[in-house]
C-alpha cells in the first residue's frame, strides 16, 4: 500500500493551496457571496487556467487526471478554502456526463469547459424525488410528431449560470424505475425551458426549471434512449467523492480555525484552550477527522469499482462525513462561542458548507441505508 | 403523586387557549411558524395585545401590573403560547431589567420605568457583552467615570439583541478600577438616544440582522440612572441571571417545534412512503421526544418545588443544557426533513418579497438550525453551567 500522492497530484495540491491562499481570502469570498451571480467569473477562469478543470478529465476527454484521487486532491483543496465556484456541476456533473456519454459533436464541448468558458449543470432531481435517483417523472413526449419533455426540476445548481443543461427524462417504464430514463444536452434557452434562480444557504445559485414542451431530437441526446441510468450513477459516485472530499477539506479548516482560537481567546485570565471541557472536545474532533480522512481515501480509491463496491464505499464514506461533519461544524462553532454566529466570520461559511454537503445526493441516514442494503447482499 | 393538572389549572389552560384563538393575529401566528423574522411593528402588536388583557408580566406582581400567575400557570401559558405560534415576548424590559428594579430600584426609577415598559413605550436592550468579555463577564471595561452629577461612559458592548429597535439599554460598567473584578461594577441605565453612542449591526450566520456592536465615546448619564448603589452592579446581574434562566428549559417551544417536524415528516415522501415511516428517521424522532417528554417533567418538577418556595438551584442549570440539546436536536431534524429543499436560502424570511421556493415549510430549516446554535452559547453557554453542576455536585470534595 501507499498514501503518498503522485507527483502531479502533490503539485496540483500546491499549486491550489498557493493560489487559494494568495487569492480567495475571507473577504473576497464572502464579497463573491454576496455578488448576483455568486460566482467569480475570475476566479474560475484563473482556476482553468492553473489545470484544476483539466485535473477532473481524462486525458482521452482533454485533461490530466479524473481518478478518484485527482478528484479527492483538488475537492479537498477547494473545501478547505470554501470556494463556492461550481467545479462539481459544471465539470463532474455536467462535463463528467458528456465525458462519458457523448458523442464526437458533444464532446467538443469539453474543450471550452476545460479552458474555463463554459459552465454546466445537471437537471434531473425533481421536487418530489428527494435523494431517489431513479425517480423520473420528467416524461418524453410525442406533439405533433415531435419528441418534447414536459416536467420539472429541482434544485438545479449552477442552472441560471450554465449554457447548456444535461437534463434527465424517462423514455419509459414506471416512475421509478431504473432503466427507461434518457438523458439530453440542451441549452439552457432551449425554448420551453424557464427558470427560477436562486441563492443557496451556503453560497452558490440554484434554479427551479420548468420544462414545457421542450424539442429535443437524436442530435440532443445524449447517450442511448432509456438506458442513462448507470452513467449517471456512476457521474454522482464521482460527485459524492467530490463532496466528500470537499466536506473533509472544510473540517481541515473549521478545526484550525478552531484550535487557533482556544490558543488565543483569552476568558477568566487564561486561554480557553486550557479549559478540560474543550481540550477533550478539541481531541474528539481531530479523532473524526481522522476518522473522515481515511473514509475519503476509501471511497476514491474504489471509485472504478463495479457499482455494488463502489456504492457501498461511497455510502461509507458519506454516512461518516455525515455525522463527523456535524460534530466538528456543531463543536467549532460552539467553542468559538459568538464570534462564529457571524456571517463574516470565515467558520460561518465553512461550518455551512459542511452541514449542507448532507443535502445533496442523499444524506446520512439515506447513505446509511444503502450501506446495510449493499452490505447485506 | 398525582400527573393530572387541577380543575383550576385546566379551567386556566382553557381560558389560555381561547384568549390566542380569539386575538392571535393569524399574520402573525402564520409568520412565527413560516419562521419568517419579525418586524418591531410586529413585536408591538403582540407585546400591545397582551397589555391590554393584563397578560403581558406573568412574573410581575400586581401591584406593579402583572398576573401574578404561579409557576405552573405560567407554564401553561408558554406551552399554549408555543403550541399556537404567538410571537416570543421579548424579555429585556419585561423579564430582565423590571426584577431588577423591583428589588434594587429607586422608587422614581420604578414609578417612571416599569409603566412604560408595560405600555411599550421601552424598548431595553441588554448591554453585558463586550468583545473580550463574555463567559467571563466580570473581565468587562466599559468605563463610567463621574463627573459632576453625570457618569460619563466610554467602551463597546456587543452581541446586543435587536439593540435596532431599543430606545433604551441597561449596561454593566466599571465603575472601580482598584478593587476586585466583582465589586467595581455598577448598573446603569442609559438612553439610546445620548449623543456618543453609536449602534453598528452585526449580520448573524443565517443572515438576520439580529444582533449589534453598541459603542460608547463620551456618553454623559445622569447619576439618578444608577441603579441601586454604585459598583453594586454584579449583585444585581447575577439576580438579572436567575429571571433570565426562568424559562430556560423552552419546553413549549420543544413542543411546537416536535409537532411541527412531525408535519413535515408526513409531508416528505422517502422512497414512495412518508419520511415519518422510514425506520432511521422515526427512530430519531422517536428519541427526542422522549427526551423531551421526561424533560418537561424535569421542568414541572422543578417548578412544583420553586412554587412551593425552594429556590432551584443547580437544576435550572441542567434545564439548560437538556432544553437546548433538545431545541437543536429538533431543528437538526426539520432540516433533515426537509431534504434538498433545505439548500435555498430562504430571502423571504427576512424581507419577506417572494414565494418560497419548495415547500413553505422546508424554507426556514437550515436558517433555524444554524441561528439556534447560538441557544447553547448564550445565557451562560453550556459548558459554563456544566460547570456549576460539576462544582456545585463536588464542592468540598476533589480538590
Ligand atoms: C445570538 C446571540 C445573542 C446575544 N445577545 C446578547 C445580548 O442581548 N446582550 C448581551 O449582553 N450579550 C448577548 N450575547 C452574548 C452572550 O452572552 C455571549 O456570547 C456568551 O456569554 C459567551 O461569550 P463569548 O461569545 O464571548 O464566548 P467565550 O466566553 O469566549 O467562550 C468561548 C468558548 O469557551 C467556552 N468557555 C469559556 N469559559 C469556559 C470555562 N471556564 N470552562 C469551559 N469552557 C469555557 C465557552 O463555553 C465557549 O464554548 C448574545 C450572544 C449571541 C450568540
Amino acid at each position: 500500500m501507499n498514501f503518498e500522492l503522485t507527483e502531479e497530484q502533490q503539485m496540483l495540491q500546491d499549486t491550489m493551496r498557493r493560489f487559494l491562499s494568495e487569492r480567495y481570502d475571507t473577504a473576497t469570498r464572502n464579497a463573491i457571496l454576496d455578488s448576483a451571480q455568486g460566482y467569480s467569473s475570475e476566479i474560475w477562469a484563473q482556476m482553468a487556467e492553473l489545470g484544476i478543470v483539466g485535473a477532473l478529465f481524462s486525458e482521452d476527454d482533454g485533461g490530466f487526471g479524473g481518478a478518484g484521487f485527482d478528484i479527492s486532491t483538488v475537492f479537498e483543496e477547494l473545501g478547505r478554502a470554501g470556494v463556492v465556484e461550481p467545479l462539481l456541476d459544471t465539470a463532474i456533473l455536467g462535463g463528467g456526463l458528456i465525458a462519458r456519454l457523448g458523442n464526437d459533436a458533444q464532446k467538443e464541448m469539453l474543450v471550452e469547459v476545460i479552458a474555463g468558458e463554459l459552465q454546466l449543470a445537471l437537471a434531473h432531481g425533481e421536487p418530489e424525488s428527494r435523494y431517489d435517483l431513479s425517480r423520473v417523472t420528467t416524461r418524453i413526449e410525442s406533439q405533433g410528431g415531435k419528441m418534447v419533455l414536459n416536467g420539472r426540476k429541482a434544485v438545479v445548481v449552477n442552472a441560471d449560470a450554465a449554457s447548456h443543461l444535461v437534463v434527465s427524462a424517462r423514455e419509459s417504464g414506471e416512475d421509478d424505475d431504473e432503466s427507461g430514463i434518457s438523458l439530453f444536452l440542451l441549452p439552457a434557452d432551449a425554448p420551453g425551458v424557464s427558470m427560477r434562480g436562486y441563492p443557496l444557504f451556503s453560497g452558490g445559485r440554484a434554479a427551479e426549471i420548468t420544462l414545457d414542451g421542450v424539442e429535443v431530437d437524436d442530435a440532443t441526446r445524449l447517450g442511448a434512449a432509456g438506458e442513462a441510468f448507470d452513467a449517471l450513477a456512476s457521474q454522482i459516485a464521482a460527485a459524492e467523492v467530490a463532496l466528500a472530499a470537499e466536506t473533509l477539506g472544510a473540517m481541515e479548516t473549521a478545526a484550525a480555525l478552531t484550535r487557533d482560537y482556544l490558543m488565543t481567546r483569552k476568558q477568566f485570565g487564561r486561554p480557553i484552550g486550557s479549559f478540560q471541557a474543550l481540550q477533550h472536545r478539541m481531541a474528539d474532533m481531530m479523532i473524526e477527522l481522522e476518522q473522515a480522512r481515511s473514509a475519503v481515501i476509501l471511497a476514491a480509491g474504489h471509485l472504478e469499482d463495479a457499482a455494488p463496491e463502489r456504492d457501498r464505499h461511497i455510502s461509507a464514506a458519506r454516512n461518516l462525513l455525515g455525522r463527523a461533519g456535524r460534530l466538528v461544524a456543531e463543536d467549532s462553532i460552539q467553542m468559538h462561542g459568538g464570534i462564529a454566529m457571524t456571517q463574516e466570520y470565515e467558520l460561518a461559511h465553512i461550518a455551512k458548507r459542511i452541514v449542507m454537503a448532507d443535502h445533496r445526493f442523499g444524506d446520512t441516514d439515506t447513505q446509511l441505508e444503502r450501506f446495510i442494503a449493499l452490505s447485506a447482499a | 403523586m398525582d400527573l393530572s393538572y387541577t380543575q383550576d389549572e385546566i379551567a386556566f389552560r382553557e381560558e389560555v387557549r381561547g384568549f390566542l384563538d380569539e386575538k392571535l393575529p393569524e399574520e402573525l401566528s402564520a409568520k412565527v411558524a413560516s419562521g419568517v423574522v419579525l418586524s418591531k411593528a410586529d413585536h408591538d402588536r403582540w407585546h400591545a395585545i397582551l397589555n391590554e388583557k393584563g397578560w403581558l408580566a406573568p412574573n410581575w406582581p400586581e401591584e406593579f401590573g402583572g398576573c401574578a400567575w404561579n409557576a405552573v400557570q405560567r407554564h401553561i401559558f408558554e406551552e399554549e403560547s408555543a403550541r399556537a405560534n404567538a410571537p416570543r415576548i421579548v424579555p429585556f424590559g419585561l423579564s430582565m431589567l423590571a426584577p431588577v428594579l423591583m428589588k434594587f430600584g429607586s422608587d422614581a426609577q420604578r414609578e417612571h420605568y416599569l409603566p412604560r415598559i408595560l405600555s411599550g413605550e421601552d424598548w431595553w436592550c441588554q448591554g453585558y457583552s463586550e468583545p473580550g468579555a463574555g463567559s467571563d463577564l466580570a473581565s468587562l471595561k466599559t468605563r463610567a467615570v463621574r463627573d459632576g452629577d453625570h457618569y460619563i461612559v466610554n467602551g463597546q458592548k456587543t452581541w446586543t439583541t435587536l439593540g435596532q429597535y431599543a430606545n433604551k439599554i441597561f449596561c454593566l460598567v466599571r465603575t472601580d478600577t482598584n478593587v476586585k473584578q466583582q465589586e467595581g461594577i455598577s448598573f446603569l441605565l442609559i438612553d439610546m438616544d445620548t449623543p456618543g453612542i453609536e449602534v453598528r449591526p452585526i449580520k448573524l450566520l443565517d443572515g438576520t440582522p439580529e444582533v449589534n456592536e453598541v459603542w460608547f465615546t463620551d456618553v454623559r448619564v445622569p447619576v439618578e440612572n444608577l441603579v441601586g448603589e454604585e459598583n453594586m452592579g454584579w449583585t444585581y446581574a447575577k439576580y438579572l441571571l436567575t429571571h433570565e434562566r426562568t424559562n430556560i428549559a423552552g419546553v413549549g417551544f420543544s413542543q411546537a417545534a416536535l409537532a411541527s417536524v412531525k408535519r413535515m415528516a408526513r409531508q416528505e415522501r422517502h422512497n414512495g412512503k412518508p419520511l415519518i415511516e422510514n425506520a432511521h428517521f422515526a427512530a430519531r424522532l422517536a428519541q427526542v421526544e422522549i427526551d423531551l417528554m421526561a424533560m418537561a417533567t424535569t421542568n414541572l418538577r422543578i417548578i412544583s418545588k420553586a412554587a412551593a418556595g425552594q429556590a432551584p438551584g443547580v437544576e435550572s442549570s441542567m434545564l439548560k443544557v437538556k432544553g437546548t440539546i433538545i431545541r437543536q436536536e429538533l431543528n437538526d431534524l426539520a432540516r433533515r426533513a426537509a431534504g434538498p429543499y433545505a439548500m435555498p436560502f430562504a430571502s423571504e424570511t427576512i424581507d419577506g418579497d417572494n414565494d418560497p421556493v419548495g415547500p413553505g415549510y422546508a424554507a426556514p430549516t437550515a436558517a433555524k438550525y444554524f441561528n439556534n446554535r447560538k441557544l447553547s452559547i448564550f445565557g451562560g453557554s453550556n459548558e459554563i453551567q456544566r460547570g456549576i453542576i460539576a462544582k456545585t455536585l463536588l464542592a468540598g470534595g476533589a480538590k
